[in-house]
């Protein structure tokens, strides 16, 4: 009883009014405006006129597909690559610790100046990486003019961005298994393959999951990339539902993009959660 | 900067190992050295070769060296382009930047002390709600709205509010890791000293927790000055120019100039380095108290 | 736990510190005067809100007159152009942080701004005699006229290099079929017959933006009608005819590679040098031309977008964007005072020093110089002729604001021109809606 007097909520209040009113209200009255049609003074109520909107319109519906594409695509991708990076770099490589500087460097550059740098390699004729491939001879394709590629091009730079930060965090997860685990396989004449299948795995399991839910949690919710790159073109075909939303505030349509918001939210309410729930739980098994 | 680890425990690896093996080591050296530097560094060296060349240079977009050094020159024309606009918006992002990390530290660390140390459904229900943050996608319109409601829109405290409002939820969980590792017995023997609850967090908790404010620090500083997104919703105006919009606008600006581009995209990246140099290894302790096990 | 080696970040951070250092030492700074203004009285300054896509030399020239002639200062605030500006212009206005002088488009979309309230009335004004009464009525709400012409009229169209014309022998065609036909042969002797710059989506809309003038002349309601929810582009087909346009040159090939790599400031080398033959264009763009290939500006000409019918062949102009007051400015007089000396013929002077004029000026005695540009000179055929219709947007309110991406869309040949403009007639929906306009 004592205790509740020590660890006052009064200590809690300045984050909780920030976080409260400047996120959780905004969220929850996302879910009215909504369903309005908008001017920020004025409102009128549509009922699901919006939702239906994003439903049949495929201008609008493509940024569903295009972001679960991006979403799993970087995040499975961040999770393999970077586990498989991890592995070699916690080994004894002696130059691994340049190796994860090179790597952990474009986590520093921010997503804007990634996207004007890589527009610019992967400019179809001109650009660094059709020129090299065209060295050896492989006709590169248009990364980005390309309306059926745009949004992998736009993912594969996202992965190059964000690998770092899933390498280093794998990393640290691998770093903190005990020595002792390896010694015993090695004892009960495990080789390399068993001992990471066995101890690597699953002791850097909550390491692995925190890299899953950030990627995919910063996958379904980005769209800076997308917009310095293809600005979602060509046409529509690169748009997310984050870059839709920002169309719709752009245009003045408020409640359209508010609608996309809910929608946003409901995604991550319905995939997202449920996978960080079943992560979590395994976690507790082990 | 404090240089206390030494290089030592990798040089002195294993000489007794068959020779054979130190040839497929070597080679597996170069080659992870070769790869990581075709993916990795290319890039970066693209970036700052054309920073440094004149525009018909930077024009054919390739990697050959400069035929005239003009890295000077281009900073400055890109310092003073629109009326010295990139100082404005260094200026601009630095305080946000500054403020927003004082404000998350200190209402952070809080938030997370009392979330941690109080068992109650209370306290848990809040930390969901908190956890929650790390998942939800920040509503935009209804926050312009609420912000306009407090005519806070387009000003420094609102995109200070909303930029902490975003990173409290990782804040809390970076300071609720590293909070979980302080023995609840030092709290009960300052109790029993009769020190309060505010001179417990200020006087004891606040500089123990000392390594995750650099990673806090670093984080959030790098994620907020870095910001496209939210400045873009929240703190439009030309006046208002963070580093990353100014990035964006030159993009069209400078759309035949790649060199001043890229000079630009050179300038506002080593902010960010610099923290990294000082504060790398933070970054990695952090995350493997707060996010690994948190 | 140590992951990085701090030794190979300082090594690369140095690097590059030295490599900085290395060019410093051949170069030299050429620093910029600052001007320190001379005059001790406190100067009026005038903030003044324009859009970063129109060129300012004129004005900027024009601003420094009146600050030495007056003491007013004038401070430019650059917006975003596009849908996005008008957006962050409304937003000022709603929120009473407008600029005292605010540069915008003429037309519905000004008049949609609700100018009674935002903006001063300037009929009474003595200047704006000078202003022609065609500008006047696209700044014109009831009985207050609301502001002057802050640049050249312009059109939209074709802008051709003449010298390719002239090396194979082509005309200028009348109608879309000998358009095509020119295409061919430019595209048979290795050059690009039309630029596609869809980087820059925003290009893409002229081939249906200008294609209005086909519009206007055959159905002279259609705006109106498009306005009050009674025609559609999809269901229009002389309004269609501006998508199946921009899908016939793709089919036909007429288009350069690499579409969406190719920027606008790619296109205005690629017409200049010649490597291109045309782009659809407005003449706006001969100011940028005029900067990056002064030698080459006058090998450029201008046609209007062609139609099926030879003996209608005309123009799309665009009205000149408008400078207007804020009602509510505390430098109300100060700015007022701004707009005089501009449409002055001291003012005009000065900012035709600086500034060429892509089209004949909205202001009466404020003649086209013999030295206009080609472009222009063509454009002023249509004028005299009668053969111009000012483009939709000034005609009706609603432009969709997807359109760009839509034009992309079926340039590129995603999609069929029909659903192309069905997709807009949504778009135009959508805000129509949005902005509460009656008959939706």
């Amino acid at each position: 009883m004592k205790s509740n007097k020590i660890y006052s909520y009064w200590l809690l209040l300045p984050a909780l009014l920030i976080y409260a009113l400047l996120f959780l209200y905004p969220t929850v009255v996302s879910f009215f405006f909504g369903f309005t049609r908008w001017t920020l003074t004025e409102w009128e109520w549509i009922g699901f006129e919006n939702f239906r909107m994003f439903f049949e319109e495929p201008s609008l519906m493509i940024g569903f597909k295009n972001t679960f594409i991006f979403a799993f695509l970087t995040a499975g991708l961040k999770v393999v690559v970077g586990i498989f990076l991890a592995v070699i770099l916690t080994s004894k490589l002696k130059t691994k610790r340049f190796v994860r500087s090179t790597i952990f460097f474009p986590v520093l550059v921010s997503t804007i100046a990634v996207g004007i740098t890589f527009s610019v390699l992967m400019h179809p004729s001109e650009g660094l990486i059709n020129v090299v491939l065209g060295m050896i001879g492989i006709d590169g394709p248009d990364w980005l003019g390309n309306p059926n590629l745009a949004i992998y091009s736009v993912a594969l730079v996202d992965v190059w961005k964000g690998l770092g930060i899933a390498t280093v965090i794998l990393i640290a997860g691998m770093m903190s298994i005990p020595n002792d685990y390896y010694e015993a396989i090695q004892i009960d004449g495990g080789n390399k393959w068993n001992a990471f299948v066995h101890i690597t795995l699953p002791l850097s399991r909550p390491a692995i999951n925190t890299v899953v839910m950030l990627a995919l949690i910063g996958g379904l919710r980005t769209f800076d990339l997308v917009w310095a790159m293809t600005g979602g073109g060509p046409g529509f075909s690169s748009d997310l539902i984050a870059s839709i939303i920002y169309k719709q505030y752009q245009a003045g349509f408020y409640g359209l993009s508010t609608a996309g918001n809910v929608l946003l939210f409901l995604i991550v309410a319905i995939i997202v959660y449920p996978i960080f729930r079943f992560l979590n739980r395994k976690e507790v098994d082990l | 900067m404090s240089q206390t680890h030494s290089m030592t425990q990798s040089n002195q690896v294993n000489s007794k190992e068959k020779q054979k093996k130190n040839a497929i080591q070597l080679i597996i050296e170069i080659f992870a050295v070769i790869v990581c530097s075709i993916f990795f560094l290319v890039p970066f060296y693209f970036i700052i070769v054309n920073a440094m060349k004149n525009s018909a240079d930077a024009a054919q977009l390739s990697i050959a060296w400069p035929t005239e050094f003009r890295i000077w020159e281009n900073i400055v024309e890109v310092i003073q382009a629109r009326d010295y606009m990139l100082l404005t918006a260094f200026f601009n992002s630095t305080v946000i930047t500054v403020v927003s990390i004082v404000i998350l530290i200190f209402v952070g660390s809080m938030a997370a002390f009392v979330l941690h140390r109080r068992v109650s459904k209370l306290s848990k229900t809040l930390s969901g709600l908190f956890l929650a943050g790390l998942m939800i996608p920040p509503a935009v319109v209804p926050t312009i709205w609420v912000l306009e409601q407090f005519g806070i829109f387009k000003s420094f405290t609102g995109i200070i509010l909303v930029e902490a409002a975003i990173q409290i939820p990782f804040t809390i969980l970076l300071y609720t890791g590293f909070i979980a590792a302080i023995p609840k017995e030092i709290d009960e023997a300052a109790i029993i000293d009769g020190t309060g609850g505010l001179q417990l967090f200020t006087k004891i908790i606040f500089p123990m927790l000392k390594p995750v404010h650099s990673t806090v620090i670093i984080l959030n500083a790098v994620t907020i000055f870095n910001d496209f997104v939210h400045p873009l919703y929240f703190f439009p105006g030309s006046e208002n120019a963070t580093v990353q919009l100014t990035l964006y606008n030159f993009m069209s600006m400078f759309n035949t100039d790649w060199n001043l581009l890229f000079a630009n995209v050179l300038l506002i990246t080593i902010p960010p380095f610099i923290l990294f140099l000082f504060f790398s290894e933070k970054i990695v302790s952090g995350m493997a108290a707060g996010a690994v096990k948190g | 736990m140590k992951l990085f080696s701090r030794k190979a970040l300082i090594a690369i951070f140095a690097a590059l510190l030295l490599l900085l250092l290395a060019a410093c030492g051949s170069g030299d700074s050429d620093s910029d005067s600052n001007e320190t203004s001379g005059d001790s009285e406190d100067p009026i300054t005038l903030s003044f809100l324009i859009d970063n896509q129109t060129v300012t030399d004129g004005l900027e020239a024009v601003a420094e007159d009146i600050e030495e002639k007056f003491n007013i200062q004038t401070e430019f605030e650059l917006r975003p152009g596009g849908t996005e500006g008008d957006n962050i212009v409304k937003t000022r206005l709603a929120t009473d942080e407008m600029t005292d002088i605010m540069w915008y488009n003429s037309g519905s979309l000004f008049q949609a701004l609700n100018p009674e309230e935002h903006f001063l009335d300037l009929s009474g004004e003595a200047f704006m005699d000078r202003v022609t009464d065609d500008f006047k009525e696209a700044v014109t709400v009831g009985e207050g006229v609301y502001g002057v012409p802050g640049e050249s009229t312009f059109a939209g169209g074709w802008m051709y290099n003449v010298k390719v014309y002239e090396e194979l022998g082509l005309e200028v065609p009348t109608t879309w079929d000998e358009l095509l036909a020119n295409n061919d042969k430019i595209k048979e002797a290795g050059k690009v017959p039309v630029i596609a710059s869809f980087k820059d989506t925003w290009t893409s809309q002229v081939i249906l933006l200008g294609d209005y003038y086909n519009v206007h002349s055959v159905d002279p309601e259609f705006a109106d009608k498009f306005t009050n929810n009674e025609a559609k582009f999809a269901s229009t087909p002389i309004a269609l005819a501006g998508f199946e346009k921009l899908q016939d040159l793709q089919d036909h090939g007429h288009y350069n590679d690499e579409e969406t790599a190719t920027s606008y400031e790619d296109a205005i080398e690629m017409l200049a040098t010649g490597e291109a033959a045309h782009y659809p264009m407005l003449t706006t763009t001969l100011q940028a031309i005029n900067d990056r290939f002064p030698d080459q500006v006058n090998d450029i000409g201008f046609f209007g977008q062609p139609s099926d019918d030879p003996d209608n062949h005309g123009a799309t102009i665009w009205i000149p964007a408008t400078l207007a007051v804020n009602a509510n400015s505390e430098n109300a007089d100060a700015a007022k005072q701004w707009l005089e000396y501009f449409v002055s013929e001291e003012g005009q002077e000065t900012y035709m020093a600086n500034m060429k004029a892509y089209g004949p000026y909205a202001l009466h005695d404020v003649e086209l110089p013999d030295d206009a540009y080609t472009a222009v000179k063509d454009m002023m055929e249509y004028q005299d002729a009668g053969k111009t219709a000012p483009a939709l947007e000034f005609l009706s309110p609603l432009k969709g604001p997807n359109l760009e991406q839509i034009t992309v869309e079926v340039g590129l040949g995603m999609v069929p021109p029909e659903e192309g403009a069905d997709k807009y007639d949504r778009d135009v929906e959508r805000q129509a809606k949005q902005l509460q306009i009656e008959g939706w």
